[in-house]
């Protein structure tokens, strides 16, 4: 029985919470949503910070909360990374990561103290105090502390949001390997386009505590109906690999979408070679802004990226003069954003064969 | 100094020390209960435990007195249990120090508790702590300048008091004759030398105790 159920209602003056979710046992489930959307306080209610009366959390087939039973925090095989590291500051490192390593019986463990340690490359702060450390070495230590109690459920609630760009950039390599290393199905709270976009596996979108899109990555961001809510972030992201490096002009071939032996063929892609080895699993990201279709081939053109693709559906966007049209392109989805003219000067309608033009491609992780 | 100076000295000392264990342990629950209960009764109990900074020491010892002795209610209950009658005795003397010290303890132990909030708590509890061992393992340690502010203010009010003892405890050698009182004894009889010599003791005693805590503790804030 693998697989997190959770269904909690909560409803007060000026916020509400309403889901009931199936979400995966493995991966990375990204709930993202705009402040006020009640994605905290369904991690919350997930972990038992937060109680409601009559909610249902079956987690891996053991039930958490139910009509009848509803265990405290402590008794949840959980890990939780806070926003702020909150570190215990009367605690060095070694002692904050032992905490709880301490109060989970032996059998249990999984995750060993040398592995978090490693995996998060905080082995030269073991000594120091919280108080000492940066922001990012920081929540880098409350991630690990985490780990170590061999959480059956990682949640993590906005473990960036409160660090600078640089420091984001510095942890979020960690979490791709953690999400790499580790089996462990994890629940992540974000408000940023681009953390989903590189670490979701499966996307979980709240509006004003209600569950407005579930589904896999690939498809839920394809989806029209949601780029609305993303704005400038609209976009697709592909899953695949370097089946190619090109060392003259530093070009890496990025193969997504069906395999090879596929009658549609693979889509390739021509990205910048950032020094990952062929056969290295590449995850790309083409915002819907970036893509732009003609009615014939184009070969002298700057574009490196032109791919036939069939028009799927045709929508609005947020601004009268935009509409949004998804396209498939060998099995892989795409959005563009154009404007309505564009649109109705082609003619595109579902059905329709394309090219379509891709400025960029950006490779993320 | 005579031999009953230094026998109200002893018994000054031994009467700060018990009433001070004691506060800790019966103000830590109330202070926790206060720091973080959204109860109705937050208030009513706040302002009973404050009530000894405000009230004449003879109001609550009088009131103590009546209630501790013979015909009053905590009287008879100490009667049923076969301990007799606490007033003018060094056990009637604790009691009504506890009662007289109680808010130097409970307020910055209250303020100590506030002051860590409720996420290191929520902390530990995804860590697997209990809420007891939480208590223990997160809250105290964090708390710890606020119970050496306690332990402080605390022992030095219970040194310091005099009129509830003079209600309460009477005068009575190495029973309830403490340093304040033997001062008072002293000027009675215009030995105003032996007085001087007790008087600038507990000055400088004040004054050192004081001195340590700011030092220590320069904020009483948490660090």
């Amino acid at each position: 029985m693998s697989g997190i159920r959770a269904r909690f209602k909560l409803d007060y003056p000026g916020f509400s919470l309403d889901v009931d979710l199936h979400l995966p046992g493995v991966g990375v489930t990204t709930l993202f949503g705009h402040s006020g959307s009640g994605k905290t306080t369904l991690l919350r209610c997930v972990a038992g910070l937060r109680h409601v009366a009559g909610g249902e959390l079956v987690v891996n087939g053991e039930v958490w909360q139910d009509a009848d039973t509803c265990l405290p925090p402590h008794r949840r095989s959980i890990g939780y990374v806070f926003q702020e590291a909150s570190l215990f500051p009367h605690l060095d490192i070694r002692r904050n990561l032992e905490y709880g390593l301490k109060r989970v019986p032996e059998a249990r463990r999984r995750v060993g103290l040398e592995h978090a340690i490693e995996l998060l490359g905080i082995g030269h702060l073991l000594k120091r105090k919280p108080d000492s450390l940066s922001g990012g070495e920081r929540q880098r230590v409350g991630i690990a502390r985490a780990l170590v109690v061999s959480p059956d459920i990682l949640l993590m609630d906005e473990p960036l949001a409160a660090l600078d760009l640089a420091r984001k950039q510095e942890i979020l390599p960690y979490l791709e390997r953690l999400h790499d290393d580790l089996e462990i199905p994890v629940l992540y709270v974000s408000h940023a386009p681009d953390e989903v976009a590189r670490l979701a596996d499966h996307l979980v979108v709240l509006e004003r505590g209600k569950v407005v899109a579930s589904g896999g990555l690939t498809e839920t961001l394809a989806r029209l109906d949601l780029p609305i809510r993303l704005g400038e972030d609209a976009g697709v992201v592909l899953d695949g690999e370097v089946a190619e490096i090109d060392a003259d002009w530093h070009l890496a071939r990025v193969r997504v979408g069906l395999p090879e032996s596929h009658p549609g063929g693979p889509v390739n892609l021509w990205v910048r070679d950032s020094g990952h080895p062929v056969g290295h699993r590449a995850r790309v990201r083409i915002l819907a802004r970036d893509v732009s279709v003609a009615l014939d081939r184009h070969d002298d053109s700057s574009i490196l990226n032109t791919l036939s693709a069939t028009v799927v559906e045709v929508a609005e966007d947020s601004h009268p003069a935009l509409s949004l049209v998804r396209m498939d392109v060998a099995g892989a989805p795409l959005v563009a954003r154009l404007t309505r003219r564009s649109v109705s000067g082609l003619g595109l309608l579902p059905g329709k064969l394309v090219w379509a033009q891709i400025k960029a491609v950006a490779l993320i992780g | 100094m005579s031999p009953s100076d230094l026998g109200a000295i002893w018994l000054t000392l031994k009467l700060a020390c018990v009433t001070t264990a004691l506060l800790l342990l019966i103000g830590t629950p109330i202070a926790w209960w206060l720091a973080r209960s959204d109860s109705f009764w937050k208030g009513p109990v706040g302002a009973v435990v404050a009530l000894p900074i405000v009230l004449p020491p003879t109001v609550i010892g009088f009131y103590l007195l009546v209630a501790m002795g013979p015909n009053g209610p905590v009287g008879q209950f100490t009667q049923a249990l076969g301990l007799g009658v606490l007033p003018f005795t060094f056990a009637g003397l604790v009691v009504a120090s506890v009662f007289y010290s109680l808010p130097f303890v409970v307020q910055p132990l209250q303020n100590a508790f506030e002051a860590i909030g409720e996420r290191p708590l929520e902390v530990a509890a995804t860590l697997r702590a209990s809420p007891l061992d939480a208590f223990f393992s997160v809250a105290l340690p964090l708390a710890r300048p606020g119970y050496l502010t306690a332990t402080v203010l605390g022992f030095a009010h219970t040194v310091g008091e005099f009129g509830v003892v003079l209600m309460i405890g009477g005068n009575i050698p190495d029973e309830t004759r403490v340093v304040s009182v033997q001062i008072y004894d002293h000027v009675e009889a215009m030995d105003y030398a032996q007085a001087h010599w007790l008087a600038a003791g507990m000055l400088v005693f004040s004054f050192l105790v004081l001195l340590a805590l700011y030092t220590l503790n320069p904020s009483g804030r948490r660090r």
